[in-house]
């Protein structure tokens, strides 16, 4: 019955809907350019796509051409201003050659920035791939495979129920020496940090994976799928992951934020990288104890911090809807 | 009435689909639904076999355990010369393309994020190794075989009416060529004047195709329309099996005659001549049915025998099986005899 057997073209019966309709149109345009039409509808999801755009260039071009190191000390330049203070304060500390300040040992500011920004977005993109990566995997197999449901549940309540911070401290004791011999001491505190934050993250991803792949399973498209003979390697990929996308992409988008002020709370409990390592969390924790006279060295990174977090969080709101084509066909 | 022939395409005997049910802190098996208990028919080739019933008889399960959707508890399954009864899942998947299954609600059986081409071509993808072309030439042929229109192969099933998509769900069943398609109340989600367009376009294609249909439904008007046969469930069992103008003429089930007395009839004139037989109290639960007979508990004719011993399906008449101790003392040699007066009687009617 394998074999290509050609079926008549018969008169139609009947024609269902009414066949004239789009009868000079073709509406075989490409799926993708259906996606960017509805996401360029989403105001949110466009200044997020610009801002995110802006600052990962901002951190990685931008040192290039802002060719200042940020470990650099200069003591005699220390405590500058940001350039626009001298707008109001026009006797206030200022110099072009630091526009956005110097701390209290006259690093530039804008260049700790720039690197701190570097680790920061990739500590928090691995991280939190990592993580959903792995709460998809656990929840799609506990949730399609009835077998495993009770141990991977089981294990997952088990990571739950860990205090997540102490078990990070002891990670970083037991671990940063040999990874620091193994990789360097940037990279094994990067492959620590991340990997610390990824398999601590993923367990509110695979509850909710989960749950909705039971929902579906259910469903009659699946049972239809199980007709044709479709294994359950392509069940999965073809008719349950396109559904529990929405969930997974909204798991995502906070992951990537809570990544990122992890990676800022480890750095302030001094687990983090090395104290001469700047990411946006250690900057604005170095700069918390003189915030009343120096309040830009909280704003800047925290704003970095938040901003970006919010375009990240527009722009899954955005991709969630311009992937689901009940939404895209309105 | 039967050509005699035609050979069984799929006969099942004695299936049995039980669901456990688990209870108490450690989730114990305390007992099991009995969807369907013992149900054996044959579906003849070119046939379309009706599998009525009242919601919750399992005719649907049994649907779905004869294309092994389910892991049967115990029967025999034979489709097209093979034994699938028993056979693992992965041994079944060489044998889907024979047998196929079009669903009940056409919203939740089509992929909401596949495209009518995806899910028309996901058959072909699995069973066949055409190139990309090839696949879309035969979806364009499926889709004028259904009668949808080529160019929405590339929307998706939320734009389609309830018709449409019963369509698409069609075309799907019918990619591979299969010999065996089960029809699990196809037409029960759709209105009136669309049910009309769907049962004729699975009649014509069965002309076409040479399909064999096993037709769930429990619309008994529509059942007269397309049935050859046609098989009546009650509670997990089959009760009767009969060609479709005896059961009409001539029900001999106690069940059967309730059923089809339920039936509205059209002409105002003869409304009131129809004997309503009302059937009291519910079905029993699945999980805990009667001694005996299935339906002792609401029988109008019923006997002492009944609530003991469960009665034996059997062939009462040529061609007519039935579970009932009303017909224990029609011997066989009578049986032909008394065949022979029911069709004497059809034709007079």
């Amino acid at each position: 019955m394998t074999e290509p057997q050609s079926i008549k073209p018969v008169k139609p019966v009947l024609t269902a809907g009414d066949a004239t309709a789009f009868a000079g149109r073709d509406r075989a345009r490409n799926q993708w350019l259906d996606v960017w039409a509805q996401f360029r509808t989403h105001k949110g999801a466009m200044f997020g796509l610009f801002f995110l755009t802006f600052i990962t260039l901002f951190v990685t071009v931008g040192p290039l051409i802002w060719n200042v190191d940020p470990g650099k000390l200069d003591i005699r330049n220390k405590d500058v201003r940001p350039i626009y203070i001298a707008l109001v304060y026009s006797d206030a500390k200022v110099n072009w050659a630091n526009p956005m300040g110097t701390d209290n040992l006259g690093r530039d500011i804008m260049a700790n920035i720039m690197q701190g920004g570097r680790i920061s977005l990739a500590v928090g993109w691995t991280a939190m791939i990592l993580a959903v990566f792995l709460g998809t995997l656990i929840g799609v197999l506990a949730g399609y495979f009835r077998r495993l449901d009770g141990l991977l549940m089981r294990f997952t309540d088990l990571v739950l129920s860990l205090p997540l911070l102490p078990l990070l401290l002891v990670m970083m004791l037991l671990f940063r020496d040999p990874l620091r011999a193994a990789f360097g001491p940037e990279q094994g505190i990067f492959i620590l940090i991340v990997l610390g934050i990824g398999i601590t993250s993923w367990m509110q991803t695979a509850r909710i994976v989960r749950g909705d792949v039971m929902a579906l399973k259910e469903r009659e498209f699946v049972l239809a799928a199980r007709s044709i003979g479709t294994p359950p390697h392509r069940m999965i990929t073809r008719h349950l992951l396109p559904n529990v996308l929405s969930p997974i992409m909204v798991s995502a988008t906070l992951g990537l934020a809570t990544a990122i002020i992890t990676e800022s709370a480890l750095s302030f409990l001094g687990l983090g990288f090395p104290s001469d390592f700047p990411t946006w969390g250690k900057i604005l924790f170095d700069s918390v104890d003189r915030m009343t006279s120096f309040p830009e060295r909280v704003v800047w990174p925290g704003l970095a911090i938040s901003l970006t977090v919010l375009s990240v969080n527009f722009i899954g709101d955005g991709l969630r809807d311009a992937l689901d084509p009940r939404i895209r066909g309105q | 009435m039967l050509d005699e022939t035609r050979k069984p395409l799929v006969s099942v005997r004695d299936l049995k689909m039980h669901f456990p049910i688990y209870a108490g802190l450690l989730r114990r098996r305390v007992g099991e639904v009995k969807a369907v208990d013992g149900v054996s028919f044959d579906v003849m080739e070119g046939e379309t076999l009706c599998l009525v019933g009242e919601s919750g008889c399992g005719k649907s399960t049994c649907g779905r355990a004869v294309l092994r959707l389910y892991d049967i508890t115990s029967g025999q399954i034979n489709i097209d010369g093979q034994e699938i009864g028993s056979a693992p899942q992965p041994k079944l998947r060489p044998m889907r393309p024979t047998m196929q299954m079009v669903f009940q609600d056409p919203q939740a059986s089509l992929n909401p994020r596949m495209t009518v081409e995806a899910i028309i071509k996901e058959p072909l993808d699995e069973h066949t190794k055409l190139s990309e072309k090839e696949k879309r030439d035969k979806v364009g042929e499926l889709m004028d075989a259904v009668g949808l229109n080529r160019k929405f192969a590339k929307r998706y099933p939320h734009a389609f009416s309830g018709g449409q998509r019963q369509r698409i769900g069609i075309a799907r069943a019918l990619a591979l060529n299969p010999k065996f398609i089960v029809c699990d109340e196809p037409i029960a989600a759709l209105d009136v004047s669309i049910q009309a367009q769907v049962v004729n376009l699975l009649e014509d294609l069965q002309d076409q195709f040479g399909l064999t249909y096993l037709f769930i439904s429990h619309d008994l008007s529509m059942v007269r329309h397309i049935a050859t046969r046609v098989a009546v469930m009650y509670l997990g069992k089959v009760v009767e099996l009969a060609p479709r103008e005896a059961l009409y003429a001539d029900p001999l089930h106690p069940y059967t005659k309730a059923l089809l007395s339920a039936v509205p009839e059209p002409d105002p004139s003869l409304e009131g001549k129809v004997e309503r037989i009302i059937l009291k109290g519910d079905v029993p639960s699945p999980s805990n049915p009667p001694q005996g007979c299935n339906f002792c508990t609401r029988c109008p004719s019923v006997m002492d025998i009944c609530k003991q011993v469960e009665p034996e399906y059997r062939e009462v008449k040529p061609g007519r099986f039935t579970a009932c101790h009303l017909y224990n003392d029609t011997a066989d040699p009578t049986a032909g005899h008394e065949a022979q007066e029911s069709t004497n009687k059809e034709s007079l009617t």
